[in-house]
């Protein structure tokens, strides 16, 4: 786990926010992450990040689940134990329909939302850095990882002058450990980081 | 980008008061960081109270057999499906709002759709209970699920519609509460982050999964909703088609009918929003929620109820004219002589469904009555009265006379332990109910500070003087190039 240093901009208007992030970008600071207390439609693409792929991981699964159900019942009503329905038709499609839908709509779904989570690295006792508390109830967060070139004051005074009210430097581990929030046990040593 | 979108004067904000994002947190997390009132006390405890009334149903039924309910041998089917179409039904409502409504682009879904949600999920609870208890000997209820066993192995049948039943509740329930709880992720985040006390951030940074409100995660969380929105859209659709045809693909007088699956669907709908105005109505008033569950939320369900109040009415003639016109003897004898004469056993309850659910709701073509909320609570549980003897009426009068006069049934009524479990599904509703009302965020906050800005009234005000400066203007100042 990588233990970097990081200057952080706090924001409170998304209308300052946005022209920040572009004037930070095209100056060539490397923005880390955006925290915001709510969806903002677009500052992915002003951020430069790419679409997510999560809906083919959708489609995927839901094929599964289809193939599943018709697999499953097929194999069962026709070979494994061939039951006799009032001399119905042993491959009964039109009567599968249902279950088959239920069992796309129920993979799909299932593993869309652990895909989610493994993605996001979201789980019950995962505990990362926070660098605003308030970046959950009104204030968006902008941080930039400072690299051994970064002059930090510099990377300061320019985020003031994008518009950032609150500007602070942070060492901080970017993955995830586990741990819970009532207790301040950090895995990390910021001893020894300039 | 949305939050700056051009958004019509025409619409009625959504928002009400000067709110910024900092308030909208505070007003809406305010209730949950609070001592529980005494209202809330009094309300836990009396739905424990009837929760516990349905364990000792319960379990009589399961010590002493089903034989404890009047159910018999023609009646075979009576309060206890009842119970469980009507509970289904409620549930329908929580997902048309979190998802199709989230597919038409309906920002007022925004302030009710996490307790719609959380109602889905508690209804589908209660529903699931009456088929699971009504096996009789319910320790070998994992007999309906498919697996490789030791009895042959035995298969269940995958062409009836009983086990259709099965996947769909399974699955819709297993959906709803995916959906309802990755919307909670970051809701449990901003609790987790301004919580004083240790255990509330203990409890909330395990429910929160670690969230930060990463702009990366914002963007899987969004395409994540609307594809489960994708998904739930049809699922809702299936679920209570499926329930239709539980009776509809059986040989049954009444049952037999093709308008099923519309007509459930739109009386579950129909319910659905009648039991979200009930809770919704006490919950804004009680938790001061009044800001963001406003008028208009109340206006535009009310619209929802009488176009679905009639789409069932007209299903209910249709059934009636199909009856005389299929000119089938015993479906003909099942409408007029069960149902629509007033005189025989169950006459009465077709009146009260038609009453309930056709004539009553006709009230909300007045916007008058539509805004007004005493009208609208009581008509609220009008409607969910109506629905359940709906059901009632599908069930029961359409079996209580059977094909032969000698298997006839004697008049049923249920037994205290049939109404004791359906005291104690009550029970188990508003339990959770109230637990979710006192530790969850009864609206979505992240979701409201999303349209804040646009449906805001504040906002609203503010995008009236821009627009009289000037059009070119007011794009220039607001767009920006992605």
């Amino acid at each position: 786990m990588a233990v970097k240093k990081f200057v952080v901009g706090v924001f409170t208007d998304e209308k300052v926010l946005f022209p920040a992030v572009k004037k930070v970008r095209s100056a060539g600071y490397k923005i880390h992450d955006v925290y915001t207390p709510m969806p903002i439609h677009g500052l992915d693409h002003a951020m430069g990040l790419r679409e997510t792929s999560l809906h083919t991981a959708g489609f995927i699964y839901g094929i599964t689940g289809t193939t599943t159900a018709l697999s499953c019942i097929g194999w069962i009503f026709n070979s494994d134990w061939p039951l006799n329905f009032g001399g119905k038709s042993h491959f009964d499609l039109p009567a599968w329909i249902p279950i088959t839908f239920e069992l796309t709509v129920l993979f799909s779904a299932v593993g869309m939302v652990l895909t989610f989570c493994y993605l996001c690295q979201l789980a019950p006792f995962v505990r990362k850095h926070h660098f605003n508390l308030r970046a959950t109830d009104d204030q968006f967060t902008m941080v930039i990882e400072c690299t051994e070139k970064t002059n930090e004051a510099e990377v300061s005074s320019f985020l003031q002058s994008v518009g950032a009210v609150n500007i602070n430097t942070q060492v901080a581990e970017t993955g995830w450990w586990l741990g819970r929030y009532d207790t301040d046990k950090l895995p990390y040593n910021t001893q020894g980081l300039n | 980008m949305a939050a700056f979108r051009y958004e019509s004067q025409v619409r009625p904000g959504l928002v009400d008061g000067s709110k910024d994002y900092h308030q909208v947190t505070e007003d809406i997390i305010g209730p949950i960081e609070a001592a529980p009132t005494r209202g809330w006390w009094i309300g836990f405890i009396i739905s424990v109270a009837c929760l516990i009334f349905g364990i000792i149903s319960v379990t009589t039924q399961v010590i002493y057999g089903v034989g404890q309910w009047n159910l018999q041998k023609t009646i075979g089917w009576g309060w206890d499906i009842t119970n469980f179409v009507w509970w289904v039904g409620i549930g329908h409502a929580g997902t048309l709002i979190s998802a199709i409504l989230l597919l038409f682009r309906q920002q007022w879904r925004t302030g009710v759709n996490r307790a719609a949600e959380a109602m889905t999920i508690f209804a589908v609870m209660c529903a699931g209970q009456f088929p699971i208890w009504h096996m009789g000997r319910v320790w070998l209820a994992f007999f309906i699920m498919p697996y490789p066993n030791t009895r042959g192995p035995l298969w269940p049948n995958f062409n009836s519609p009983l086990l259709w039943d099965v996947f769909a509740i399974s699955t819709y329930f297993t959906v709803s509460l995916l959906f309802w709880y990755s919307g909670l992720l970051p809701d449990m985040a901003t609790i987790r982050d301004r919580a004083k006390l240790k255990w509330r951030k203990a409890f909330y940074g395990v429910a929160a999964f670690g969230w930060t409100g990463s702009t990366k995660h914002w963007q899987r969380h969004e395409a994540l909703s609307l594809v489960l929105a994708g998904l739930s859209t049809p699922l809702v659709l299936s679920v209570h088609t499926i329930v239709s045809f539980d009776f509809a693909t059986s040989v049954i007088p009444g049952w037999h009918t093709t308008i099923f699956p519309p007509y459930f669907v739109a009386g579950a709908v129909f319910s659905g929003f009648a039991m979200v105005q009930t809770l919704l109505i006490v919950t804004r008033k009680v938790l001061k929620l009044e800001d963001y569950i406003t008028m208009e939320h109340v206006d535009v369900m009310n619209k929802i109820i009488v176009l679905t109040g009639s789409i069932v009415g007209v299903a209910y003639l249709t059934e009636l004219f199909i009856s005389w016109y299929g000119q089938n003897k015993f479906e003909g004898y099942e409408f007029a002589q069960n149902r629509v004469n007033i005189f025989s056993p169950y006459g009465w309850s077709y009146y009260l469904m038609m009453g309930c659910n056709v004539l009553s709701p006709q009230i909300f073509w007045f916007r008058k009555m539509r805004r007004n909320l005493t009208v609208t609570f009581f008509m609220s549980v009008i409607v969910n009265v109506g629905m359940w003897f709906e059901r009632f009426v599908i069930i029961v009068t359409s079996i209580y006379r059977d094909y032969l006069p000698s298997s006839w049934a004697t008049y049923y009524a249920p037994s205290i332990w049939e109404i004791g479990f359906y005291v104690g599904t009550f029970g188990l509703f508003f339990t959770c109910y109230f637990l979710f009302i006192k530790f969850f965020p009864v609206i979505a906050v992240a979701e409201i500070k999303h349209i804040l800005k646009q449906a805001g009234n504040t906002y609203k005000e503010k995008m009236t003087e821009s627009e009289t400066v000037s059009v070119e203007e007011f794009a220039h100042e607001h767009a920006h190039a992605h």
